[in-house]
């Protein structure tokens, strides 16, 4: 089966570049350097059609910059971006509209000064997929399959919930009928119970449209949930990519044990927390050889120079461990 | 034993241009020392404002219309301005859920410490408050304290800045610790290493802690008890294991539904139909009403009163009943 997504080597760098003074000193003989973060590190991964995969990892680790990439609203510096169009049904769909992004703030992702209709037709039009004659019917065709009320369509985004403004912005991404969907925690900012009726939504969609997610969230119990696979980032880099059975039952990287370990479950009742030390290392000078070695109860010297590739340890579950070399 | 703190119906309103905003109607719990009490609910339920009741922070419009607040027997309604702020930070403290807004960016951690002994008790000296600070930040799990105390707040990590603002609330060694959202910011990692050190301290100095959350997880790995709060008020409050293990009102069952879980995975999520009431309007009875699978012709009424139950917990819903443990 070939994948419908394919992404090889991707990286990106944010540079912050120097200011007159530095560029000045440097003339005059000082070494200033350009701060460069590499945001997401030679990142490599497919995805197939219907499945759902989950993309954890803690604060600045790269999952959004990667979700951006896969969406095509940020360039990457190095690498590529494949979306397989020959599997699709109707060929006629610009590349560009296959893929669609779902954003974490319902608040600030909607324009604030136009009505539901317009946000949620805006591409359609623009794109040429519906008249302006058929702008109404397609707007309440979108709406209710979201589990919108159709008569809300001429109210402006603040007049509706949180948990319903997710719900706008989700028909405004499958307006234009995408085939993969980006979900950059698109549950995170919503009450608990909201969350579990956008989830559920997501997966009746799936269903529906035969769709496919790259789904990114720093809470592995959603991850859990609603993935068939998952990839684990850690500063950059992705450490570990597992089968749902596997990530949950059988995690290889040390990191990943930890972070499974450190999470607040209902089943588990009252507990002592044991938690990793230290901090996540600053991405601007991101530790030698494994990122995780300051971190890591299992780390040997050699972590601390050569930096481990990701390989296959299992089928389909990839780490990138030192540790696998010697068992 | 005397409880630490006993809210007894507490009813904190807020006067607004729109009407009266009931966001605080008639609570009433306990904790016992060294106990972890955890406070949940979703967005507008009144939690927070539960918390800032304890500690005489509600501004205006909002002001306490009624019950009363015992601290080891003493009622905080009563207190005046004056006396409230000599009892906020010493026999209670608060940890916010974000601590770039709780520490004073323009000051480093050092002044904020000394100042926050100071304040309280004045004969202290400043070397004496200075040792006090940089013991306090060694206990919370900040390495090299002494060197770290002269940093500024923006100089250290967000982690690191929940352990500051916990170690400022730890430095009068206060009965009681009220926690709102204190580890929501944080990530995974980091949070486990906050909970792991609140644990440590309620153990060792048996300080009393309200734990104020959204998230069920949390506090069913931490607390004694749990009170499950709706638009206003508690809807379910009893030991940790029953509440998880055997919720009775339908607002916790469909709570605990709508957590994802490891053993119901790919399962599509329990899900609580319709959304939050705004506390504005509403619905004559109970507030669940709206949202509620066990609906019956009571319910929009009058809303229910508490109900025991056999195993001691404290139920706001009709279709208990008394010694009900269903």
């Amino acid at each position: 089966m070939k994948p419908l997504l394919t992404v090889s080597n991707l990286s990106r760098d944010f540079v912050k570049s120097l200011d007159m003074v530095a560029k000045l000193l440097n003339k005059l003989g000082q070494d200033y350097r350009e701060e460069i973060v590499h945001a997401v590190d030679d990142v490599s991964f497919e995805v197939f059609r219907g499945e759902i995969v989950g993309v954890v990892g803690e604060s600045g680790c790269g999952k959004s910059t990667l979700g951006r990439m896969v969406a095509g609203i940020l360039p990457p510096t190095k690498g590529n971006v494949q979306f397989d169009s020959s599997q699709s049904q109707n060929q006629s769909i610009p590349d560009a509209l296959r893929t669609q992004m779902i954003f974490q703030d319902p608040f600030s992702s909607l324009n604030p000064r136009k009505r539901v209709i317009d946000i949620v037709t805006e591409a359609p039009l623009y794109h040429q997929l519906i008249t302006p004659a058929q702008k109404h019917e397609f707007a309440a065709e979108v709406m209710h399959r979201v589990g919108l009320d159709t008569e809300a369509m001429r109210r402006y985004p603040h007049q509706f919930s949180g948990g319903q403004r997710q719900r706008i912005g989700i028909a405004r991404a499958l307006a234009v009928s995408p085939e993969f969907l980006v979900c950059d925690e698109s549950i995170a900012a919503l009450d608990v119970s909201i969350q579990a009726q956008i989830l559920n939504l997501f997966v009746a969609l799936k269903d529906q449209l035969d769709l496919t997610y790259l789904f990114i969230s720093h809470d592995i119990s959603v991850i859990e949930h609603i993935s068939d696979r998952v990839i684990v980032m850690y500063l950059g880099r992705i450490v570990e990519t597992a089968p749902i059975q596997a990530f949950v039952k059988k995690p290889n990287h040390p990191y990943t044990q930890a972070l499974l370990e450190g999470v607040p479950r209902l089943e588990v009742g009252k507990r002592q927390y044991e938690p990793i030390s230290g901090e996540i290392p600053s991405p601007l000078s991101p530790p030698t050889g494994c990122h995780f070695h300051p971190r890591c109860k299992f780390a040997t010297p050699r972590c601390k120079t050569e930096k481990p590739a990701l390989r296959e340890i299992a089928p389909q579950h990839f780490s990138a461990c030192h540790l696998n070399d010697e068992a | 034993m005397t409880p630490i703190l006993q809210i007894n119906d507490l009813k904190t309103h807020f006067f607004t241009k729109a009407g009266v905003l009931k966001a605080v109607d008639g609570v009433s719990l306990e904790i016992g020392a060294g106990e972890i009490v955890g406070l949940v609910g979703e967005s507008g339920s009144g939690k927070s404002i539960t918390g800032f009741s304890i500690i005489g922070l509600v501004d205006a419009p909002g002001r306490i219309v009624g019950g009363e607040i015992l601290f080891k027997g003493q009622n905080l309604t009563n207190l005046s301005p004056q006396e409230m702020q000599q009892f906020r930070g010493n026999r209670v403290a608060m940890i916010f859920q974000d601590p770039m807004m709780t520490l004073n960016p323009v000051l480093r951690i050092e002044t904020q410490m000394i100042e926050a002994i100071q304040a309280h008790d004045p004969s202290i000296s400043r070397t004496d408050a200075h040792a006090r600070s940089r013991d306090t930040l060694g206990l919370v799990g900040i390495s090299s304290p002494e060197e770290r105390m002269r940093a500024y707040p923006h100089q250290f990590s967000g982690g690191m800045r929940q352990r500051v603002s916990i170690a400022i609330a730890m430095l009068n060694k206060p009965d009681l610790i009220i926690a709102d959202e204190p580890t929501t910011a944080l990530d995974v990692t980091i949070q486990g290493q906050v909970i792991h050190e609140m644990q440590r301290l309620c153990r060792e100095t048996k300080t009393a802690l309200l734990w104020i959350t959204h998230d069920l997880a949390v506090v069913a790995g931490i607390a004694e008890r749990i009170c499950v709060m709706y638009a206003g008020r508690i809807v379910e409050q009893g030991l940790n294991t029953k509440v998880i293990s055997n919720p009775i009102h339908p607002y916790t069952r469909g709570l605990l539904g709508s957590v994802p879980a490891q053993n119901r995975r790919g399962e599509p999520l329990q899900q609580i139909e319709g959304m939050v009431p705004s506390l504005l309007n509403l619905p004559e009875g109970c507030a669940f009403q709206n949202r509620c699978s066990l609906l019956t012709e009571r319910c929009s009424l009058t809303p229910p009163d508490v109900t025991k139950t056999d195993d001691g917990r404290l139920v706001r819903c009709f279709n208990v009943t008394q010694g009900d443990t269903a």
